[in-house]
């Protein structure tokens, strides 16, 4: 932290509460230090050597110091873009969905698209969150709260398009059972509605579980707000000029209603913990049926192309996918245009999501395989029709794009240098994210466009009002992450904490590398059995 | 309750207990070790993080937060269920000549997908509210929270608060197990 000044760094080293001066990495190979192959040594989690009381600057400071240069002018490029989007949807909802591109035959396009895609690009945060909790998978301390911070935003992007989908905007709330005068209740056997149920679940359950995760560390914003404020006396930091109430107040009561009261209890500690596990486990079928209901209401479908029992599985490994490739494409510049975040989200961080990427992407090659193989082999030819029309009708420039960048552009990652290199995987993730909005492209309009009689053929093409509300949606999406990294805690601080070597109640307190991961000996490293 | 207000500073103000910090994580185990043999049951300690193994250095019993969850939701997917079955009961929709969904006369798999997402909802509804209410919050103003050197409990500091409540608390004796343990400071919490 650059707010250390250099005399009470050696009046604490003399003192003996400082670290000696950091090492850089013996073996250049291993890159910043924690790219070890070594299964004797444990890559360090947090990079050089940081006490508690630096990660806690370092991440409070992301939301108590002034935002970086370049933060208000994106933050504005984004909230117009998504104030657009927000215009375009109006301009729907006065004329009705003839402005989009839609045709007798493909009624449904965009729209959905959109939904399938940000509904999957969901999915990574909730995996992080609780699939790598149960897998007591460590790293994911560093990436878990943006990740499901993501999640959330990526849900109310998705939330948009069914609402605004049903042409008559104002009857949404017809979605929910709710009673009303008609006495009509909605059709349970319908797919359509087993995904109202599953999004607003999955949206709302995300959004606990953020919170909860969020709780401790609110209560440490609050905590260095109000022992600011008790310093400063009637001074300090005010929020406008003109305005005579001081932006430490502000972040003592909103942070401190937000917090709950908390206070660091072990008793409660140790319920906490409890409800993280449970939660974790219950997130853990939950979003694996989410992105199967989605699927749902293609498959029960009998339009071919869309009925195939191979797509829950099949879209549940896209959206771990896609959603992988956005966590990527979001940490990556965050980690260099934010000051030390790269002690948290090291190279083997994303080398580690780079592989993810890679497995998810081998899955979704098998399916997109195995369907052409179930289209042959079933022998029905009106399957075999829609696919052969996929491959190689008037929309394989859209399948040719989908294979490449979502099968083929992830193999490099077979190449350790490829995928510990930072600018290598941010583009190979933005191929991705493209691809993975062509698959759900093909998918919808494809196995619409020709359906039975030749006399139904259509082409699909996008008004401006399609592409507007598509993109307003990515305004909306950046807007709300810009909004997070500047506000709340970017990283799961007391998560982080507790993974670190020092944390262990075991762990010695002469200090110095050996704890870190570096030079450490094999009866220090099994000390801390599991973890949190 | 009767013993609240036993014990009172030299200003009168009632003690909510005596709050002693520690350096570490292994001097703050070890000296929960000790108070927990000393028999004391109303304590806490404060840590930034959750410490591996704090449960049995204190004493803590296991939770019984999964059994509240576990019943939230069952009691979605009950819930989840009655509503499908009774909706459709109550507006007869005929798709694709299918049964209208019970139980016994068949067709109810058509809820399975809801009735699932309706228990996950109420569990996670249960452990979050269910982890509140067990630990008495939101609850926005404490004793401790008044005593300045207490917030770097947040940051990086380690405490052991026994509260005047306590069966076994004497002002001396506390204070002394305590030092004892290896505290770097102690000081009276006033209620």
């Amino acid at each position: 932290m650059s707010a250390i000044h250099p005399d009470q760094l050696t009046a604490q080293r003399l003192a003996g509460m400082a670290r000696p001066p950091i090492e850089p990495p013996t073996d250049p190979s291993t890159g910043d230090g924690t790219l070890i192959d070594d299964p004797a040594k444990r890559a360090p989690l947090v990079l050089n050597q940081r006490s508690f009381k630096e990660v806690t600057d370092i991440i409070c400071g992301y939301a108590e110091n002034k935002p970086p240069i370049w933060w208000l002018p994106v933050f504005m490029l984004t909230s117009t873009i998504a104030g657009l989007g927000g215009l375009f949807i109006t301009y729907l909802v006065i004329t009705g969905i003839g402005t989009w591109g839609l045709t007798n035959q493909v009624d449904w396009a965009w729209d959905i698209t959109n939904f399938v895609f940000w509904i999957g690009i969901g999915h990574a945060g909730t995996l992080i969150s609780a699939i790598l909790c149960l897998l007591k998978q460590k790293w994911r301390t560093a990436v878990n709260r943006a990740a499901e911070a993501m999640t959330i935003f990526a849900v109310i992007c998705a939330a948009t398009f069914p609402g605004i989908h049903v042409g008559r905007q104002w009857m949404a709330w017809m979605l929910f059972p709710f009673p009303n005068s008609n006495s009509i209740w909605p059709n349970f056997k319908s797919p359509l509605l087993w995904d109202v149920f599953a999004v607003s679940t999955y949206g709302i359950v995300s959004l606990l579980f953020w919170f909860m995760g969020m709780i401790p560390d609110l209560a440490t914003l609050r905590d260095r707000a109000d022992r600011r404020l008790r310093h400063a006396g009637d001074g300090g930091p005010i929020l406008f000029p003109l305005l005579p109430v001081r932006t430490d107040k502000i972040r003592a009561y909103v942070y401190g209603l937000l917090a709950l009261g908390w206070r660091f209890s072990s008793r409660h500690w140790h319920r906490y913990e409890a409800a993280y596990l449970v939660l974790a486990g219950i997130s853990t079928p939950l979003v694996l049926s989410v992105h199967s209901i989605v699927s749902f209401d293609f498959a029960t479908s009998i339009l071919p192309g869309w009925h195939t029992t191979i797509f829950p599985p099949y879209f549940v490994a896209g959206a771990i996918f896609g959603g992988f490739a956005m966590v990527l494409m979001l940490l990556i510049p965050a980690r260099e245009l934010y000051p030390n975040m790269k002690d948290f989200i090291t190279l083997r961080h994303l080398e580690n999501m780079a592989k993810i990427i890679l497995v998810t992407g081998m899955m979704v090659g098998f399916a997109y395989s195995m369907e052409f193989f179930i289209a042959y082999y079933g022998g029905n030819p009106n399957e075999l029709f829609a696919f052969k029309n996929r491959a190689f009708g008037p929309y394989w420039w859209a399948y040719a794009t989908m294979v490449s960048c979502n099968v083929l552009s992830p193999q490099v990652f077979w190449n350790k240098a490829m995928r510990t290199k930072p600018i290598v995987i941010f583009f190979i993730s933005l191929l991705v994210t493209i691809g993975m909005w062509f698959e759900r492209f093909v998918i919808i309009v494809t196995s619409l466009h020709r359906t039975f009689l030749p006399g139904e053929w259509h082409m699909f093409h996008p008004s401006m009002v399609d592409i507007m509300i598509f993109v307003g949606s990515c305004g909306v999406f950046l807007t709300l992450f810009l909004l997070f990294l500047r506000f709340l805690p970017v990283f799961a601080m007391a998560e982080l904490k507790a993974v670190m070597p020092q944390a262990s109640p075991h762990h010695s307190a002469e200090g110095g590398s050996s704890a870190y991961g570096m030079g450490v000996s094999p009866l220090q490293v099994d000390a801390p059995k599991g973890g949190h | 309750m009767a013993r609240t207000h036993l014990y009172v500073t030299e200003a009168g103000e009632p003690i909510h207990g005596i709050l002693a910090e520690f350096a570490t994580p292994a001097d703050l185990y070890h000296a929960s070790e000790r108070v927990r043999d000393a028999g004391y049951t109303k304590w806490d300690t404060f840590t930034p993080f959750p410490i591996h193994g704090m449960e049995e250095a204190m004493g803590i019993k296991r939770t019984k937060l999964p059994l509240l969850v576990a019943a939230g939701g069952f009691t979605g997917v009950g819930l989840a269920y009655l509503m499908q079955w009774w909706m459709s009961a109550d507006y007869h929709m005929v798709v694709q000549g299918k049964p209208y969904g019970s139980l016994l006369s068949g067709g109810w798999q058509p809820f399975v997908p809801i009735t699932f997402e309706l228990g996950i909802l109420f569990a996670a509804f249960s452990s979050l509210i269910g982890m509140l209410a067990l630990n008495g919050l939101p609850r926005w103003h404490h004793p401790l929270l008044k005593k300045e050197r207490f917030l770097a409990s947040s940051e990086d500091r380690f405490f052991v608060c026994i509260e005047a409540k306590d069966a076994n608390f004497d002002p001396d004796k506390t204070r002394a197990l305590l030092e004892g343990a290896g505290a770097t400071s102690i000081e009276l919490v006033e209620e």
